[in-house]
């Protein structure tokens, strides 16, 4: 009896919605719906400007392009799901890649590890375990010493930094240099017209991988429980400490990933992170629709904001416009995208 | 729901203190120009026992601050191996510093400002840009002789002398061997540069300078975009050119092989590739192969630096020709400079063709020599490996 009172009320309910109410119900549901459509406005007026934007050669070059940000965007997903934040994550890249460069590359200027000259492979997975390490770091800062990770972060962000120029002696390993399998990553193989790199193949199966493990797993359903109310999930059960440790040591492990796929992508070892992969990050999680606030987003709705920040650059550059308005259009997208969020967040469920 | 609302507020308030934090760093760097005078006072007392713990070494015991854009550059890094050696030769005290990053002026200005603040005798500094006139006027106020190395300061004559390469001549030098190259063939061009948002004097006249060298009219040299998108050159057997794309890559591989990949987008036929320097250039062949060009055949890549990774690319064929400069001896000259005027000495004078500035001097790098070229000696690739730095 009751029952259908509840449903008649629900229907009369529905009834009353507005096409906008409607509209907020629905992205509410489907968070990378936001993000799709903005990508698709944006393609189509970038063809506009200009119609060599959607040559197969330039579609290449954009998921060539989204290939360091797009991965690093996933380990960021995990830690905003659970309401953190990573600030240090460009560093703790650069700082992988530059353990893995100077592991496998011996040169006079740069011997102070007395380890330097290893077999590649080794230095591959050595530089994978020094992201893992950065995990673990901030990891244990925020849980055992509950700092918040916003501080926690900024802090080893500086950290990082200065530890690859003192570890590394701030020296470029240049491509000459670099072992072939290190640049690997950085090869392409044709598929008709497109070209795709052997990178952005691994970023896909990530996301496959974690979209899958967000879904479908225990610790995908704690890491969305956690961000979405830590008390309510401690109260159910779930060592929320726990997780947002392995989150982060997680977040360390593609850190690692993504240190390999930059020295493919780019075929040497800077020592300086790139000013804007942090943010990239962040922005590309924002854009695509996950909450700052933790508990609601989703891993495909990121891999759209990464690519909507390429398309927009390259779109951009292609249209004949120079890097400030790239910059412009990025910002203003990130607050658009956090506006809509606040709004669909107001959805009465 | 009280849960969400405590946890926004929260962030909230990390972030703004996060954000309070780097203001204040911010504004205690913008203060320090109140603090030197006691500080100034202090470094001396520091100052006179310095010789004492380096021996007789440190006859003249001359105090010089190297300011670089950054210290990850292999270029900067051997202006300050150069600088070292010096120091440590004639006994000056060197302090190293560097912006953070391409365009980091704030990073720079604050080094200056340390120098004033020991009351050192000089500073060797390669200018960001002319955000960093200002400090260095304070500079020069405050009796220390300034140095710019490598990157002239705009105008020149905010700094007492200017160390460099001709930075003009060596993308003439460039210019002059790509007309020669083409004997006639149209020139489809992608100039690959640091920003194209900002006004650098060494990209300016690196790209205005290469263009000039191959026959084509630069309106403004400080203006890159002046120069009309289709004409033809002059040089040589001379012909019809297209500039199809300026592209900003921060003057790094990565930026390289993006900025080349959207000039590639825009016209798949480039067979000019102007880079600003050698990083850029490994960048930008990446993307060329990957598209399927054959360096050296369907593309030329030509380039400004001599760093010794770009000349030895230069023997394997990667770049076609690079200018090479010297910026060991920029900044052991500049060392030596100072130690001298700190010691009573003369101040130099300028050395270069336009008598603005003392020119280090520059070499192209190609195993394909040129008639063509006028700007520069050329030399071998082994040649110019032999020489090379970093």
């Amino acid at each position: 009896m009751s029952t259908a009172t509840t449903s008649n009320l629900t229907e009369e309910f529905h009834e009353r919605r507005t096409p906008l109410q409607r509209l907020q119900g629905v992205l509410h549901k489907y968070p990378y719906l936001s993000p799709l459509i903005v990508l698709v406005v944006a393609v189509v007026i970038f063809y506009l400007l200009n119609d060599r934007f959607l040559l197969p050669q330039n579609i290449s070059f954009v998921t060539q392009q989204t290939v360091v940000v797009g991965t690093l965007a996933i380990a960021q997903t995990l830690i905003i799901l659970t309401a953190g934040i990573d600030l240090s994550i460009g560093a703790a890249t650069t700082l992988a890649q530059m353990a893995m460069a100077n592991l496998a590359v011996y040169t006079t200027a740069s011997n102070v590890l007395p380890i330097a000259g290893q077999n590649p492979y080794v230095a591959i997975f050595i530089g994978i375990l020094v992201g893992v390490l950065t995990g673990v770091i901030n990891g244990f800062l925020i849980v055992r010493l509950s700092l918040p990770p916003f501080i926690v972060t900024l802090g080893t962000l500086s950290v990082f930094t200065a530890l690859t120029l003192i570890l590394f002696k701030a020296r470029t390993i240049q491509k000459p240099e670099m072992p072939e399998v290190m640049q690997w990553l950085g090869n392409t193989f044709q598929i008709g017209e497109f070209q795709l790199l052997y990178g952005v193949v691994m970023m896909l199966i990530l996301y496959a991988i974690f979209g899958y493990i967000l879904k479908n797993t225990a610790w995908g359903l704690h890491v969305y429980a956690v961000g979405d109310d830590p008390n309510a999930a401690e109260l159910s059960g779930i060592s929320t400490k726990r997780v947002i440790f392995s989150v982060y040591v997680v977040a360390g492990l593609i850190v690692g990933i993504a240190a390999w796929l930059t020295i493919g992508r780019v075929g040497s070892a800077s020592p300086n992170p790139d000013p804007l992969l942090n943010l990239d990050t962040i922005t590309a999680v924002v854009i695509g629709g996950t909450s700052l606030f933790g508990g609601r987003g989703t891993i495909l709705g990121t891999l759209i904001g990464a690519l909507i920040i390429t398309v927009v650059q390259n779109g951009l550059s292609l249209a004949g416009l120079d890097q400030a308005y790239r910059v412009l259009a990025i910002g203003i997208l990130v607050i658009i995208a956090v506006a809509t969020d606040q709004w669909i967040r107001k959805v009465k469920a | 729901m009280i849960n969400r609302l405590t946890r926004g507020r929260s962030f909230t308030a990390v972030a703004v203190a996060g954000v309070a934090a780097i203001t204040l760093a911010a504004c205690s760097s913008g203060s320090s120009d109140e603090a030197a005078e006691p500080a100034a006072d202090e470094a001396a007392v520091v100052e006179e026992e310095a010789p004492a713990e380096d021996g007789e070494a440190a006859a003249s015991g001359a105090a010089v601050t190297l300011i670089t854009k950054d210290s990850t550059n292999p270029f900067f890094v051997a202006m300050q191996e150069g600088a070292k050696e010096t120091a440590a030769a004639v006994g000056v005290d060197l302090v190293i510093g560097s912006g953070k990053e391409e365009g980091d002026d704030a990073g720079q200005i604050e080094l200056i400002e340390n120098a004033i603040a020991q009351g050192q005798d000089g500073i060797l500094i390669t200018p960001m840009s002319v955000n960093v006139n200002d400090a260095i006027k304070k500079a020069r106020d405050a009796g220390l002789y300034v140095i710019a190395l490598d990157t002239p300061t705009d105008p020149p004559d905010v700094v007492d002398i200017t160390f460099a390469t001709d930075n003009c001549l060596a993308g003439q030098a460039i210019g002059e061997w790509t007309a020669g190259k083409l004997n006639g063939e149209k020139a489809v061009i992608a100039e690959l540069v640091i920003f194209n948002d900002r006004v650098v004097s060494v990209d300016y006249c690196r790209a205005n300078g290469f263009l000039e060298g191959m026959g084509i009219e630069v309106p403004t040299l400080e203006d890159m975009t002046s120069p009309a998108a289709t004409g033809s050159y002059t040089t040589g057997a001379g012909g019809d050119y297209e500039i199809v794309c300026l592209e900003a890559t921060g003057a790094n591989e990565a930026g390289g092989r993006t900025g080349m990949e959207t000039c590639l987008s825009k016209n798949p036929d480039i067979n000019v590739v102007y880079t600003i320097n050698e990083p850029t250039a490994f960048g930008a062949a990446e993307a060329l192969k990957a598209a399927g060009k054959t360096i050296g055949q369907d593309v030329f890549i030509v380039s400004v630096d001599g760093g010794l990774a770009g000349v030895e690319a230069v023997k394997a064929g990667d770049i076609q020709a690079t200018s090479q400069q010297y910026p060991l001896r920029m900044a052991a000259l500049g060392v030596e400079a100072i130690n001298t005027i700190a010691g009573g000495g003369a101040a130099p004078e300028n050395t270069s063709a336009n008598g603005q500035f003392f020119d280090t001097g520059v070499t192209l790098c190609t195993d394909d020599p040129m008639d063509t070229v006028t700007a520069a000696p050329q030399e071998s690739a082994q040649y110019c490996i032999d020489n090379a730095w970093g």
